[in-house]
């Protein structure tokens, strides 16, 4: 087909960067992974991935990465829905994505004002006779703080389906006779899937290594694979061990993505193949 | 309708409250003549003064924005063209396997990125500083960008494709005008998003940098240990009220030349 | 598709319009000297007042970088790429550094004001005769606590954090030196332990104390102090500082058992492209007007006892952070343990953590 060619001459560049940028970084994760911290050759690192540890800590991990995405995706559906029944839908997209600009480290101070036993939120509750919560250093916070982040990542995948979508399909829906929850579940959510799986990759992905909030707003009460990973690397300098656990994550996105993909009903190509 | 559209505006209120209040915390206390943001003395104009007259903090920032509007930009169209590229593969496993790969980098950790970046660099021989930071900030803005086009590329109907052929439309005019306006809402979400990436980032920025090139990010990184003076809100202030101007003007400009029929070719 | 081009071609402007605004920020902001000292700090490490005194003084043009971790700074010089004059390493990255061969000699003949320093602070065990590095600023780690949110207790001694009625007010700072050498403290072992048997009973003990604990955080246990959410943290004495500045409620002991002693000192790392400058550089902060200077923007201990004289004496006298020779005796500079030992502490370390949960 003639398409093809023109098209690869212009991707050239995105296949360059997976070589250099991706390809080669993971192979040097691989090779430091069989190091051990004199530099020779070891299975230890994997073995000890094994142990009880960093088993709890990838449950934990995807535990934590799974309640992300699912509320992120409960909030940000009918975000992203509204929107596309506003005037000036564009505007309400960017003003939405502005907050993301600001610095994560300040964000992440605020809350630790807002959320603090003498901030706003306690003094709000205050006036209606509750007592004082400890608000920081629990799930909730951990969770609200991680989904405060990741939401824009994906209201806006979602907000493209969803504009894209043809009313008079819902229209046709509801004369047909179905009920709203049928209408969403057969017509509208169907339609929208791609942008949802975008959505859903933008945000579990980068949740499973997650570290600094973990910190920060969980004061290390919930612990993922990536608070291993940034002690491997810069506490113990155990590049081997750190690259190990790096494999691992990497193994179980693929997995994920695998297992995503199959469910995938759509056509992902153009072409005689399909 | 009535009752949907009402329970729609105190819905996205509620939401839009909820995303600026950590903003609108910041830029209150930045008025505080307290130095800190743990109680509120009395209203100031002084660290306002105080960013004026840092000059290092004013190069900063300008190199961060550089830096973020540069990498956005071309990792968006190395992003667009690349997916392209994995939509018209016609190998199933090669493109699964590419697709999986694109979304190495988002799993994996910034320590990680950036230390085998740093490797990868002083192997090559790159001098650290600018460029070895701009590099950086586009590879690990590709994969977003690419996420953020798939979906759009996915929900196009290939018989459009065939139709403009048909009508003797040559190569680049089926790139220029009937692909590419179509996906444009997700090129421009992959361009923000590919924005948020760069400005938030500081781990890789700090391995990667050198030759006293520094971001906005790695510079209130750094603060944490010793505590981040309030001339920081002050800039947050500035930078969220330039933001916010720029967007509204923006879009209100756009909107006055613009037909109202929307995105795309399809409405 | 024009929109798009007509948004590329204005981000592509507004870069180079950017561009030229730094160029012109940079020629006017000071000397073009060619002659730059390249220095890598921690954040918010030095009044910015004395760079520019340094610049007029020396001639020398200052490129200032900054780091937040000692092992994100070691690994930054270590992979080459830069060029740092300066580094400002603590205690036992310095002896990371010198095992590395990371590190050039400094030569004391052009360090005049190296006389200004307590001896005290002098030929320590983690550099002796000071080859590789000069001190700069020097702390504790003790028990932060707030009175108003207590029961009259004190922390003379360790054990008082075991107190059953400090259910959940504790907040711990996250390094495992800090808290497993604590626990090792409280049991009369020295924090430099590489014993298995005392570290695991370092541990049991530790583990003992998870249900006092609130969170294991890291710098933000300044903001979170003064903000009342805990009555005591575990944190270094610089910290509790800069925290009983903003809240005066809060008072602060080193317990008696023991308790780490750290240093930041300044090196000069091989890599460095201006050693002269870098001399240069040292001995101006060795100088006790700008150590005293310093001090006061800082807020740390210092060990200049010259810039000592000139400061006000109620800062200087507070035993608290400047405490006396008989004190210091119980405290311990860490030993640079090694990896495979540092690898054994912070699993233990993640196994407290993990206990948490």
């Amino acid at each position: 087909m003639q398409n093809k060619n023109s098209k690869s001459i212009y991707s050239v560049p995105y296949f360059v960067w997976i070589l250099l940028f991706v390809i080669a970084p993971i192979a040097l994760i691989a090779y430091y992974s069989f190091l051990d911290l004199s530099g020779n050759f070891t299975l230890d690192n994997y073995k000890n991935f094994f142990t009880s540890v960093y088993l709890k800590l990838t449950l934990s991990s995807f535990w934590y990465a799974f309640l992300i995405t699912l509320f992120s995706l409960i909030i940000a559906y009918p975000t992203a829905y509204f929107l596309t029944k506003t005037k000036h839908k564009q505007l309400w997209l960017l003003l939405i994505i502005i907050p993301s600009w600001i610095n994560l480290l300040l964000k992440t101070y605020a809350f630790i004002g807002i959320f603090g036993l003498s901030g706003p939120i306690n003094a709000f509750l205050q006036v209606f006779g509750i007592s004082e919560q400890q608000i920081l250093f629990t799930d909730f916070s951990f969770i609200f703080v991680s989904v405060y982040i990741f939401i824009p990542f994906m209201i806006l995948p979602i907000f493209n389906s969803l504009d894209k979508l043809n009313p008079s399909l819902i229209d046709a829906s509801q004369d047909l006779g179905a009920s709203s929850w049928t209408t969403f579940s057969k017509v509208i959510f169907p339609l929208t899937i791609n942008g949802v799986k975008a959505g859903v990759q933008a945000v579990f992905i980068p949740s499973l290594s997650l570290f600094m909030i973990t910190r920060l707003i969980a004061g290390n009460k919930v612990i993922t694979l990536g608070t291993a990973i940034e002690q491997q690397f810069l506490v113990t300098q155990n590049w081997g061990m750190g690259s190990t656990i790096a494999v691992f994550l990497i193994i179980f996105m693929v997995i994920i993505m695998i297992i995503t993909g199959q469910r995938e009903k759509g056509a992902t190509s153009y072409g005689k193949n399909k | 309708m009535e009752k949907t559209s009402k329970l729609a505006k105190i819905y996205l209120a509620l939401v839009f409250i909820i995303l600026y209040a950590p903003i609108f915390y910041l830029i209150l206390y930045s008025f505080n003549s307290g130095g800190t943001m743990n109680s509120f003395d009395s209203f100031t104009w002084e660290h306002y003064a105080a960013v004026f007259s840092d000059t290092r903090l004013i190069m900063i920032l300008i190199n961060t924005v550089i830096v973020a509007l540069l990498s956005a930009l071309i990792a968006t169209i190395i992003g667009v063209f690349g997916a392209l590229g994995i939509v018209f593969m016609r190998n199933k496993s090669l493109r699964s396997s590419i697709l999986s790969l694109n979304n190495v980098l988002i799993v994996s950790p910034d320590v990680v990125i950036g230390a085998s970046f740093l490797i990868l660099f002083t192997m090559i021989g790159v001098k650290l500083g600018f460029a070895s930071v701009l590099i950086s900030h586009i590879a690990f803005s590709i994969p977003i960008v690419v996420l953020m086009v798939l979906p759009k590329l996915q929900e196009m109907n290939s018989s459009l494709i065939d139709a403009a052929a048909d009508l003797g439309a040559t190569r680049k005019d089926i790139l220029t005008r009937v692909i590419i306006p179509f996906i444009k809402p997700g090129i421009f979400v992959g361009f923000f998003m590919a924005l948020t990436y760069s400005l938030d980032d500081f781990a890789v920025t700090f391995f990667v940098t050198g030759n006293g090139f520094t971001t906005l990010s790695v510079e209130i990184y750094s603060m944490a240990r010793a505590g981040i003076t309030l001339t920081i809100n002050a800039l947050t202030g500035i930078i969220f009220v330039v933001t916010l101007l720029l967007v509204i003007g923006y879009y209100f400009i756009s909107q006055r030349g613009k037909k109202p029929v929307g995105l795309g070719v399809r409405k | 598709m024009k929109e798009i081009t007509r948004s590329v071609i204005a981000i592509i402007l507004v870069c180079i319009a950017l561009f030229f605004v730094n160029d012109y920020l940079n020629k006017s902001s000071g000397n073009a000297s060619d002659d730059a000292v390249t220095i890598y700090n921690w954040g918010e490490y030095i009044d910015p007042e004395l760079l520019n005194q340094f610049e007029e003084e020396s001639g020398y043009r200052v490129v200032y970088e900054t780091f937040d971790s000692n092992e994100a700074m070691m690994t930054k010089i270590e992979q080459g790429g830069t060029s740092y004059d300066i580094a400002v390493p603590s205690e036992y990255a310095i002896e990371t550094m010198k095992e590395n061969d990371l590190l050039l000699p400094i030569d004391h003949s052009k360090i005049p004001n190296l006389t200004n320093i307590d001896p005290y602070f002098l030929d320590l065990s983690f550099d002796p005769k000071n080859k590789y590095s000069i001190p700069y600023f020097w702390g504790t780690v003790g028990v932060v606590y707030n009175p108003a949110l207590l029961d009259g207790q004190t922390f003379e001694s360790w054990e008082a954090l075991w107190d059953p009625s400090l259910k959940g007010q504790i907040l711990l700072v996250d390094g495992s030196r800090e808290v497993i050498g604590m626990g090792l403290n409280s049991l009369g072992y020295s924090l430099n332990s590489t014993d298995e048997d005392e570290l695991q009973e370092a541990l049991s003990k530790l583990n003992k104390l998870t249900p006092n604990v609130k969170a294991i955080i890291g710098d933000e246990v300044t903001q979170l102090m003064v903000n009342e959410e805990a009555a005591v943290a575990l944190t270094w004495s610089g910290q509790a500082a800069d925290m009983m500045w903003e809240n005066e409620e809060l008072d602060f002991s080193i317990p008696q058992e023991g308790s780490n002693l750290w240093f930041d000192n300044m090196v000069i790392p091989k890599t460095a492209a201006n050693v002269e400058g870098a001399h240069a550089f040292i001995n101006f902060m060795l100088d006790a007007e700008v150590a005293a200077q310093n001090a006061d923007y800082v807020g740390y201990s210092i060990p200049n006892a010259a810039a000592i004289e000139l400061m006000d004496e109620e800062v200087t006298s507070d035993e608290r952070f400047y405490p006396s020779e008989e004190l210091r005796d119980n405290l311990e500079v860490y030993n640079n343990l090694g990896l495979e030992m540092l690898g054994v502490y912070n699993e233990l370390f993640l196994e407290f953590k993990m206990g948490m949960n």
